[in-house]
C-alpha cells in the first residue's frame, strides 16, 4: 500500500480508487431537495487535521510529532497510512461502516493565517475576507428554491446569532436554549403588534416564535453539552415543519499550548455531537448529508509550548447515510520539509470548495458548476464528486 | 432621530431614570469629557492586579501530578466559568480537592462581582459615552475567562489598563493592555521562552523536560492584526516572529522555578531577562537593539504610531457610531486626527463629536445585547441588580462581558445581534426588569428618552398598555430601544 503514497496520489482507504473514477454523475437520481437534509460543522479555531487524521504512515511523521504517536497506536486506521484520533470513537465506527470520508490537505483559498479572516473566507465563500457580505449556506438555500420544484428550505442555526455562513436574503433561524423565564402570552402578543410596522423587527419576531415552538420539549438551559445539541438539531430537522439546512459551531480547536489534553477534548465533543445527531435524525440518516470543516490546518510541527500555530492545509469529514465513506480523499503532499507550506504547514492540495460545492450538489441533485459557482464565486477549480453512493 | 436623541442613544447609553434630556447636545456631549471619573470608588480596589494567577498555576499543576483521573483541570476551569444555575459546576466541584475548589470559587466570585462594578458604572453614569468608550476600547483588546487563573485578571485588565487611558494616550493604552497579565495568560505569552535564551538552552538540554520551551507567537500574531495595525497592515510572517521573540520574558509573576528571577513590572506582569531571547530585532524594517524589557516597549510604540494604526483604529471607531459600513470621510477624519495628535484619544472623541456624519437622522446602528441591557437599566430605573443575576442575564442576551468567542472581540455589526432568538431573549429580560422597576408616566418618560423622536405607533402601543408595567416592558423592547 505504501508503495502507492507519492506525492500526487490519491488515497482511496479500502477501495483504492482514484477520485477520476469516482466521478459519476447523479442529477438524474437525486431525488426533490425537500426530502434532503444537510448539516454543516464549523469548527472554529482552527482544528488540526493532522491531529484529527493522523499521517502514521508518512516517514515524516515522527519527526514533526513524534510525542503523539502513541496516542495513535490502537485507533481505527484507513489504508494503514492515516490513523484516527482516539476521541473519535463513535466517527471510527462510521468510519468502518463506510458513512464517514475523511478529506485531508484541504484548504479553502486562503492563504494568509488570521482565524478571523479565514472564518469569514469560509463562511462566505467570496474569494478574499470581507468580499462578501452573505454566506454560502444562505446562497444554497436561495439555490434549492430556485430549482423545479423547489420551495424554500426552512434553514437554521443552532446558536445565539446567526452565524455568517447562513446570513443573507433568504429568511433563516437561529436558537439556542435560554434559562429565561417565558414572556407572558399577553405580552407577546403586543410585542408581534410594536412590530408591525417594522419588517426587520416584525421578521425576526415571526422566525423566533416559530423555531422556540418547534423546540417547546427542551428542558436543557445553555448549548454547552455537544452531544445534547446534535440531538437537539436533529429534533429541530423533524416533520414538514422541521430546518432541512442547519448550522452548528464548535469551538476549541485553537490548541497553540499543551495540545494534547485540549484538542481530545474538542474532538470528544465533535464526536459526541455527531453520534447523537444521527441517533436523533433515526431513518432520516439515510437522506442525510453532514459536513464538518475548519477555516485552515494548523503547523505541522509542534511549537516551543506543546501546541500548534496557525497553519494552511487541513482535514474535513463528509458523513451521512448515503455517503460513500471509509476513505480518505486526499492528494498527499508529503510532509518532507521541502514539501510543507512556506516550509512549515501542511500544503494545501485540494480546494475546500470543491468538496463542499459538491458535495452538496450531489448530495441535492444540483449541477455541480453551477452550484461551486454560486456558492463559492470566482474558484478556477472544479466541483469534485463521488461522495455518495450512486 | 433629533439632536438630543442622537446625544443620548447614538451617543451614550441612552437616558438614566429621572434625567431630563439635553438642550445642547453637543455641550451634552463635551462635559462628559469632563465629568468622567477613571478611578471612581467602586472599582478603586479591583483596578490592580491581583498577583494570583502563579498560585493558580501552580496549584493546577500539582492536582495534575496528583490526579491524573481527574480529567483536565483546565476543563474544569471552563465550567466554573459558567454562569447557568443549572451548569456542571456543583458536580465538577464536588470531586475536587478542597484547596483548588476554594481558589476556583474565588475566581469565579471576583470575576462576577467585577463584571457587576462594569455594568452598574454604565448604568449610573453621568458620562456614558465615555463609558461606551470603556467598552469599545476593552473589546478592542479583548481578554476572555476560560484559562485558569484569568478571572482574577479580566476586572483589573479592564479597570487599570483600558480604564484610566480612554482619554489619554492610545501608545500608553496598548503597551498597558497587551502587557497586562490577562492578555499575557489570554494569548499564551506567560509561557513564551526564547529558544537561545538561558532558560530556552537549558531545557533544550534537558530533553525529558515537559511542559514550554520556545516560541508562542500568539499575542505577537494579534497585536499586529487585531491591535495596531490590523490584518492588511503590510506586516509579514517574519514580522510576527521576530515581535513574539521581542516579547519573550514577558509573564505573570510566581509561576514555574524561573519565577523566582522575575521582576516585577508596573502592569503586574513580570519580566524574567533569562528567558528573553537575546540580540536585536528587526520589525517592519526598522531595527531594535538587544535589551531586555524595554525591546517590546520600543516596538509597541513604533507601532502605535504607524499609519496603518491611525486607519485600523480610525475604521473602528467610525464603525461603532455612524454604522457597519462607515462612510469614508469619517474614516479619514478620525485617521487624521489620530496621526495629527499622536493618538491623543481625548482629541480624538471631540473630532468624533463635532463630526457631521455621526449626525445623520439615522438610526444608523442595531444595539449589542450589552448596549441594550444597559440602556434598558438606566430607562428602567430598576434598583441595584445582584452580581450573579448581572452576569446571568448578560449571558442569556448573548454578549458577557469577558466571554467574546475570539481575540477579536465581540462583532461590531447589526448581522451579528439583529437575531430571531437574541430578540427573544430581550422581550423576557424586558419583562421581568420592568416587574422590579418604578412603572409611573411611562409615556412622558418615552418622550424624554427619545426626544421628537419617538414613533406614533410605538406611543400608540405604550397608551394602551394594561399597566404601568406593562407600558415600561413595551417601552424596553421598543423599535426605538432596539437601534440607535
Amino acid at each position: 500500500m505504501l508503495t502507492l503514497l507519492n506525492r500526487r496520489t490519491l488515497i482511496a482507504g479500502s477501495l483504492a480508487l482514484g477520485v477520476g473514477t469516482l466521478a459519476l454523475p447523479r442529477i438524474a437520481l437525486a431525488q426533490a431537495s425537500g426530502t434532503r437534509n444537510l448539516l454543516f460543522v464549523l469548527l472554529r479555531g482552527a482544528a488540526d487535521g493532522m491531529a484529527m487524521l493522523a499521517p502514521v504512515g508518512d516517514p515524516g511523521f515522527e519527526a514533526l510529532r513524534g510525542a503523539t504517536l502513541a496516542d495513535y497506536e490502537n485507533t481505527p486506521r484507513i489504508s494503514s497510512f492515516f490513523a484516527l484520533h482516539p476521541a473519535f470513537v463513535e466517527i471510527g465506527k462510521a468510519t468502518q461502516a463506510g458513512e464517514a470520508l475523511f478529506i485531508h490537505a484541504a484548504a479553502t483559498a486562503y492563504r494568509e493565517r488570521s482565524h478571523f479572516d479565514g472564518q469569514n473566507l469560509l463562511e462566505t465563500g467570496g474569494t478574499a475576507p470581507y468580499a462578501s457580505k452573505d454566506g454560502w449556506l444562505n446562497r444554497l438555500v436561495g439555490l434549492l428554491a430556485e430549482s423545479p420544484r423547489g420551495e424554500v428550505p426552512r434553514a437554521l442555526a443552532l446558536a445565539q446569532q446567526v452565524p455568517l455562513a447562513l446570513r443573507g436574503e433568504a429568511p433563516v433561524s437561529s436558537y439556542a436554549p435560554s434559562a429565561l423565564p417565558d414572556p407572558s402570552a399577553d405580552f407577546m402578543a403586543r410585542v408581534a403588534a410594536l412590530y408591525e410596522g417594522d419588517a426587520e423587527l416584525a421578521g425576526l419576531w415571526s422566525r423566533a416564535l416559530e423555531t422556540r415552538a418547534m423546540a417547546g420539549n427542551d428542558k436543557r438551559n445553555s448549548l454547552r453539552d455537544a452531544g445534547a445539541n446534535g440531538a437537539l438539531v436533529a429534533s429541530l430537522m423533524q416533520g414538514p415543519q422541521g430546518a432541512r439546512i442547519a448550522m452548528v459551531e464548535l469551538g476549541g480547536w485553537d490548541t497553540h499550548a499543551n495540545q494534547r489534553g485540549a484538542f481530545a477534548r474538542s474532538a470528544r465533543q465533535l464526536d459526541a455531537l455527531l453520534a447523537a445527531y444521527k441517533a436523533g435524525m433515526g431513518e432520516q440518516w439515510a437522506q442525510t448529508l453532514v459536513l464538518v470543516a475548519t477555516e485552515f490546518g494548523r503547523t505541522a510541527k509542534l511549537n516551543g509550548t506543546n501546541g500548534t500555530d496557525h497553519g494552511t492545509g487541513g482535514a474535513a469529514l463528509v458523513l451521512g447515510g448515503g455517503v460513500r465513506g471509509g476513505r480518505v480523499l486526499a492528494d498527499w503532499p508529503g510532509l518532507a520539509e521541502s514539501r510543507l507550506y512556506e516550509g512549515r504547514d501542511l500544503a494545501p492540495t485540494m480546494a475546500l470548495e470543491s468538496v463542499l460545492a459538491g458535495a452538496v450538489a450531489e448530495h441535492f441533485g444540483l449541477d455541480p458548476a453551477a452550484t461551486l459557482a454560486r456558492l463559492f464565486p470566482g474558484r478556477k477549480g472544479k466541483p469534485l464528486s463521488g461522495f455518495m453512493r450512486a | 432621530m433629533s439632536r438630543a436623541s442622537i446625544a443620548l442613544n447614538r451617543f451614550g447609553y441612552g437616558l438614566a431614570y429621572g434625567e431630563r434630556p439635553p438642550e445642547d447636545a453637543r455641550r451634552y456631549l463635551l462635559r462628559q469629557l469632563d465629568d468622567f471619573d477613571p478611578a471612581p470608588a467602586a472599582i478603586a480596589a479591583r483596578s490592580v492586579s491581583r498577583g494570583k494567577t502563579g498560585e493558580t498555576l501552580r496549584l493546577l499543576r500539582s492536582l495534575r501530578a496528583k490526579v491524573p483521573e481527574m480529567g483536565d483541570p483546565a476543563m474544569t476551569d471552563q465550567r466554573m466559568t459558567d454562569s447557568a444555575p443549572q451548569s456542571p459546576r456543583a458536580a465538577t466541584l464536588a470531586g475536587l480537592p478542597p484547596e483548588y475548589r476554594q481558589q476556583l470559587t474565588e475566581a469565579r466570585r471576583v470575576m462576577i462581582d467585577d463584571l457587576a462594578a462594569r455594568t452598574n458604572l454604565a448604568i449610573a453614569s453621568p458620562a456614558p459615552l465615555v463609558e461606551r468608550l470603556v467598552h469599545f476600547w476593552g473589546n478592542h483588546f479583548s481578554v476572555s475567562v476560560g484559562k485558569p487563573g484569568t478571572q482574577f485578571e479580566v476586572g483589573p485588565h479592564e479597570f487599570g489598563a483600558i480604564r484610566p487611558h480612554v482619554l489619554g494616550r492610545f501608545s500608553d493604552m496598548l503597551k498597558a493592555a497587551v502587557l497586562h497579565p490577562a492578555m499575557l495568560l489570554y494569548l499564551d505569552q506567560f509561557q513564551s521562552i526564547g529558544p537561545a535564551s538561558t532558560a530556552g538552552q537549558r531545557r533544550g538540554r534537558r530533553t525529558e523536560v515537559q511542559g514550554p520551551r520556545g516560541i508562542n507567537e500568539n499575542l505577537a500574531r494579534e497585536i499586529l492584526e487585531l491591535h495596531t495595525l490590523g490584518v492588511n497592515g503590510g506586516y509579514n510572517q517574519a514580522d510576527i516572529t521576530e515581535l513574539a521573540r521581542a516579547l519573550t520574558g514577558w509573564t505573570v509573576p510566581g509561576i514555574g522555578p524561573i519565577g523566582r528571577f522575575a521582576a516585577a513590572q508596573p502592569s503586574g506582569a513580570a519580566f524574567v531577562a533569562l528567558a528573553h531571547e537575546p540580540g536585536a530585532r528587526t520589525i517592519l524594517g526598522r531595527r531594535y537593539a538587544a535589551g531586555g524589557p524595554e525591546q517590546a516597549l520600543a516596538v509597541l510604540d513604533d507601532l502605535a504610531a504607524h499609519p496603518a494604526t491611525a486607519r485600523h483604529i480610525a475604521t473602528k471607531l467610525a464603525r461603532h457610531f455612524a454604522g457597519d459600513t462607515p462612510p469614508e470621510s469619517l474614516v479619514a477624519r478620525l485617521e487624521g486626527d489620530f496621526r495629527m495628535s499622536g493618538g491623543d484619544l481625548a482629541s480624538l472623541t471631540r473630532t468624533l463629536i463635532e463630526a457631521p456624519e455621526v449626525w445623520l437622522p439615522g438610526p444608523l446602528k442595531f444595539r449589542s445585547p450589552f448596549e441594550w441591557f444597559i440602556a434598558a437599566a438606566r430607562l428602567s430605573g430598576i434598583e441595584r441588580l445582584e452580581p450573579q443575576r448581572i452576569a446571568r442575564v448578560l449571558g442569556e442576551l448573548g454578549q458577557a462581558p469577558w466571554r467574546a468567542p475570539s481575540p477579536a472581540g465581540y462583532d461590531d455589526l447589526a448581522a451579528s445581534w439583529a437575531a430571531p432568538d437574541l430578540l427573544l431573549r430581550r422581550v423576557e429580560v424586558a419583562e421581568s426588569i420592568a416587574q422590579a422597576s418604578p412603572a409611573e408616566d411611562i409615556v412622558a418618560r418615552a418622550d424624554a428618552a427619545f426626544p421628537a423622536a419617538l414613533s406614533e405607533s410605538t406611543r400608540t402601543m405604550l397608551k394602551r398598555a394594561e399597566s404601568g408595567r406593562q407600558a415600561l416592558a413595551l417601552l424596553l423592547v421598543a423599535p426605538e430601544m432596539m437601534r440607535r
